[in-house]
């Protein structure tokens, strides 16, 4: 039996359909960027994968992914620090508690 | 086509799904983050089996060693009591819904799509990853560090400053 690119693709659906649930359902801010991290992750296995199927001698997807993962790490760690400045000002990491602008 | 261990590819892939899915229903925050530590080392494992050793290191590197700790660390610092990492189950069955429509949507879409045979069987290797690392994508890698940069600076700007915020 041989692992084919499919199965990949059926594996990252799931684990980006998993991590944009926890993102629209959580509260709190830290499990929507943990979960926004394990969307991003899922993008990643399938770029690793498509390439090593698709273009193994010019690896332009491994390529991508390492870009990707260069963008991701830059965004949680900018997300978590706008977190602590969140917090630091309204002493909360509750989405639903930030409702200033909520007429 | 890459020989994919089948036994390996299916405990990583079971490994990583279950952490997933236990990071969003777990109602720990820090038990979350530690799921979180756990798919992300599991992906690791899926891209040694995919023969990419170069960046099953950069992951376990920067998500498993670094990512998860800041998590950690964030999670620590807007805790207020110990009782407060433990919350209430917060799920929604409309998002849900969305989220397993999206899945079964995605996977009927692509069930259709050919997948090209490639040009030449060729077995990767991280020699040959550096070299085009820095001849064909030299410019993406330089906008990357210059992102990197950025961030780094906006990080501490944003989290550093004291309370006269």
């Amino acid at each position: 039996m041989r692992v084919g690119l499919e199965a990949f693709v059926m594996l990252a659906t799931a684990l980006f359909a998993v991590g944009l649930f926890g993102a629209l359902s959580k509260r709190s801010a830290i499990m929507v960027l943990m979960s926004l991290e394990l969307m991003a992750n899922a993008v990643n296995i399938l770029l690793v994968a498509a390439s090593r199927y698709v273009t193994p001698a010019t690896m332009d997807g491994w390529f991508f992914a390492v870009f990707s993962l260069v963008v991701s790490a830059a965004e949680i760690g900018l997300g978590l620090s706008l977190v602590l400045a969140l917090y630091r000002k309204v002493r909360t990491a509750e989405l639903d508690r930030l409702d200033t602008l909520k007429g | 086509m890459p020989d994919v261990n089948p036994v390996a590819f299916v405990v990583l892939a079971a490994l990583a799904l279950g952490g997933a899915v236990m990071t969003v229903l777990t109602r720990n925050v820090v038990h979350a983050a530690f799921w979180l530590l756990e798919v992300l080392v599991a992906t690791a494992g899926l891209y040694l089996v995919l023969s990419a050793e170069f960046i099953a290191l950069v992951q376990l590197m920067v998500y498993a060693g670094a990512v998860s700790v800041l998590v950690l660390f964030v999670i620590m610092l807007t805790l207020r009591r110990r009782e407060d990492s433990v919350r209430t189950r917060d799920l929604s069955w409309p998002v849900a819904a969305m989220s397993a429509v999206l899945a079964v949507a995605i996977a009927y879409v692509t069930r259709a799509l050919p997948v090209p045979a490639p040009e030449r069987a060729a077995q990767p290797d991280v020699a040959a990853f550096g070299h085009a690392l820095f001849t064909r994508w030299v410019l993406p890698f330089e906008i990357a560090s210059g992102i990197l940069l950025v961030a780094l600076v906006g990080a501490v700007w944003w989290a550093g400053r004291g309370e006269e915020l």
